[in-house]
């Protein structure tokens, strides 16, 4: 169960976009942006107040690879497996970064919440491949080694 | 208004909302397993792609037809296209043919057949995903949708629930509750329309025929069968009758055959509904109280508006449905000792409706403590047991409904048409059955093809206004104007299946719109060539109000509340 505060937030973010049902995707983004995630229960709670059907509101939520269900780790790792990155060696960092964190396929998020590793198909930098973002900040040409060294920098550890 | 060319024929064509429908109407039958003339158009399953002069392919359900088109329906390239297309669909489909529920009905099946196809030559990948027993009306079987999204469509946009949807996508995409929930925990109202437009066996209804089968094997006891009015007008689809024909009369005798001890018309107990609804809307009128009344036959309704509009909750009629009244009636006749004569008795009816089998469960279908309807079979169930009989339907001899609940009036029948009912209590209302006034209280706007049908009636020097409507996404209009006060209402009579219960969720599938007439038409005939027309003027109604009914009205025939 999640508390008031949250339903308090989503019905601040409801409002700025109105109770219409062209308002389900930039309300789920902003629910996400705000806790890394989009709760179920919040998702449930919005498609009420818009007034579309919940399995609506699923599919939509489902068909978008952006969105989870899951909560994301504090640094949302995003390595790029787009035709130019995977050519360049994309898999080898992202391997290095699942050993790394103790990570799979199948695991995305690190127990302590810190890291979460993703793929995607294109960020739109083929030049500057292989590529990865780090939340909102795109790393250029990676190595194994950078992205275990970038790991660890935002770990704490010294470097 | 135009002319097109196709396949080197040409053919004019009027306002035809598609190329797809110019074709068909040209005789050539283009298939498709996602396009339904009343549900949107989809454009997803590609079958009915066709070819212009140019080379250039499209779906000819999403293409307007334009003057001068010249298309073809049959070349090498769609030929191939259309066996890939169905290779593709089987490759990712849990193919268990000889035993499906589906077979012989399915499209995907017919349309392996139709195009000649005798190998896939793909491995099906798919995990198999678990099937979904929850709800008590249908069973959803994931590893058979091909995801052509008719469920989907028709459960958001003629019913307005959508219950389900598409969930994720590509390979991974599938048709489900909202986060991925069974149907028991959704809002689902059990209608099975969903059922009604699967091309394959991915929503079936759930069979509950083994249960019948069981208690007349048992020598003691005695199986009790009502058939409801839509029944017998569908019933027939399987066997080779004409489309809409009143097959009641056969089916008596079928169910006789079968090991039925007794078999009953469910438009009898219509008859009593009608007698307890208009004395309850004479009551309302006079209080003023709880209006409109709000009619409960039909169980995916009610559900609906103790859902959605739970401040009308007390505007539904406290009526049990016809299948409710007379089951308990059945039953209380059985309680007596010198009735049963040592043997128990199991009532079976037999419904056009998938819903019909959740209103037998809900906790007010109870009387005393007992189920009053112990089964629920659908039309097409019994359609399976009839054949797995071996019976011949054509030549069996008919026979009617065995007594002391035998007699039914026309206004009892047509309940299975949307407009039935308020037909039915109008005509309890009038002071006489002449001709003339029967033909005013037809003509009122209760029939046709309305989808919202508005009319209003003078009672005794008041103006009674009516509404009539079917589908449940109608309905939901209909309320939301009540809910607004855009609207007043004395009565409002709503299906949940548009055109009412001859199209119901437990009836044959594939009819197309010629067969959705006849059966409206077929009620319609079998009112016409009963004798008794008026529910109060049924001989056995008057004799049950005297008889087994005395003081127990209320007890057998109504419900305390619909939570």
């Amino acid at each position: 169960m999640l508390d008031q505060s949250y339903y308090d937030k989503v019905d601040e973010i409801i409002e700025q976009y109105g109770r219409k049902e062209s308002s389900l995707i930039p309300i789920m983004q902003d629910i996400q942006g705000e806790y890394r995630y989009l709760p179920g229960e919040l998702l449930q709670y919005v498609a009420k107040e818009i007034g579309i059907r919940e399995a609506k509101a699923f599919s939509v939520a489902t068909f978008y690879e952006n969105f989870s269900f899951e909560p994301k780790g504090k640094y949302v790792i995003k390595v790029c497996d787009g035709t130019a990155c995977h050519v360049r060696k994309s898999t080898p960092v992202l391997e290095a970064l699942y050993k790394e964190l103790g990570l799979s396929k199948k695991k995305h998020t690190t127990e302590d919440m810190t890291f979460t590793v993703e793929t995607v198909s294109c960020l739109g930098a083929c030049g500057l491949a292989p590529t990865m973002m780090v939340n909102d900040e795109v790393h250029p040409a990676m190595t194994p080694e950078k992205a275990i060294a970038l790991v660890k920098e935002l770990r704490g550890d010294i470097v | 208004m135009g002319t097109m060319t196709i396949d080197g024929k040409r053919v004019t064509f009027t306002d035809e909302k598609n190329v797809l429908s110019v074709i068909r109407n040209a005789g050539i039958d283009l298939p498709t397993l996602c396009y339904h003339s009343e549900l949107s158009t989809f454009g997803a399953c590609r079958l009915c792609n066709v070819e212009d002069d140019r080379g250039k392919t499209f779906a000819s359900c999403s293409e307007e037809p334009r003057d001068g088109m010249v298309i073809y329906t049959n070349t090498l390239r769609l030929m191939k296209y259309r066996r890939t297309i169905v290779e593709l669909l089987l490759a990712a489909h849990c193919t268990d043919c000889s035993t499906c529920d589906k077979c012989g009905d399915c499209s995907l099946q017919r349309l392996a057949r139709r195009l000649g196809l005798r190998k896939v030559r793909f491995e099906n990948t798919k995990e198999r995903q678990p099937l979904d027993y929850s709800s008590p009306s249908i069973v959803r079987d994931p590893n058979k949708c091909i995801l052509c999204g008719d469920c989907v469509r028709m459960c958001a946009e003629v019913q307005g629930i959508g219950a389900i949807d598409f969930a994720f996508r590509g390979t991974e995409a599938v048709v489900t509750p909202s986060f991925m929930r069974k149907l028991s925990q959704t809002d689902c109202v059990n209608c099975g329309q969903c059922r009604v437009v699967c091309p394959t066996a991915a929503i079936t209804i759930r069979d509950n025929t083994e249960e019948v089968w069981e208690a007349i094997a048992d020598k003691n006891t005695r199986v009790v069968a009502q058939v409801a009015p839509a029944v017998r007008v569908a019933i027939g689809d399987a066997f080779g009758l004409p489309k809409g024909a009143n097959a009641m009369d056969a089916t008596v005798a079928i169910l006789h055959r079968l090991g039925f001890d007794e078999v009953y018309d469910t438009a009898f107990s219509a008859d009593l509904t009608v007698m307890e609804e208009s004395k309850e809307f004479l009551e309302r009128l006079e209080s003023g109280e709880n209006l409109p009344l709000l009619t409960s036959c039909c169980p995916a309704w009610v559900k609906l508006v103790s859902e959605r509009y739970p401040e009308f909750k007390d505007n539904i009629s406290t009526c049990r449905s016809p299948q409710g009244m007379f089951s308990a009636v059945l039953k209380e006749y059985y309680r007596d000792e010198a009735n049963a004569q040592g043997k128990k008795t199991v009532v079976v009816s037999v419904m056009p409706c998938t819903a019909k089998k959740m209103e037998a469960k809900r906790p007010n279908s109870f009387t005393k403590g007992e189920q009053d309807t112990d089964v629920v079979i659908t039309t097409t169930e019994l359609s399976k047991m009839i054949k797995e009989s071996g019976l011949a339907f054509d030549k069996i001899e008919p026979e009617s409904a065995d007594m002391p609940f035998g007699i039914a009036s026309g206004a009892g029948v047509i309940f299975g048409v949307t407009g039935g009912v308020t037909e039915a209590v109008i005509r309890r209302l009038m002071p006489d059955h002449k001709k003339d006034t029967l033909k005013m209280v037809s003509e009122l706007g209760a029939r046709g093809e309305d989808e919202i049908k508005e009319f209003s009636v003078d009672y005794k020097g008041r103006t009674l206004n009516i509404c009539v409507a079917s589908g449940l996404a109608t309905a939901q209009k209909v309320m939301d104007k009540v809910k607004s006060g855009e609207a007043h209402y004395d009565l409002i009579e709503i299906m949940a299946c548009y055109r009412g219960c001859v199209m119901g969720g437990g009836q044959p599938v594939n009819a197309g719109p010629r067969t959705k007439q006849a059966r409206q038409e077929g009620l319609y005939n079998a009112d016409n060539t009963t004798i008794i027309k008026k529910s109060d003027e049924n001989p056995m109604i008057q004799d049950v109000y005297d008889g087994i009914l005395k003081g127990k009205e209320h007890e057998l025939l109504h419900n305390e509340c619909f939570v």
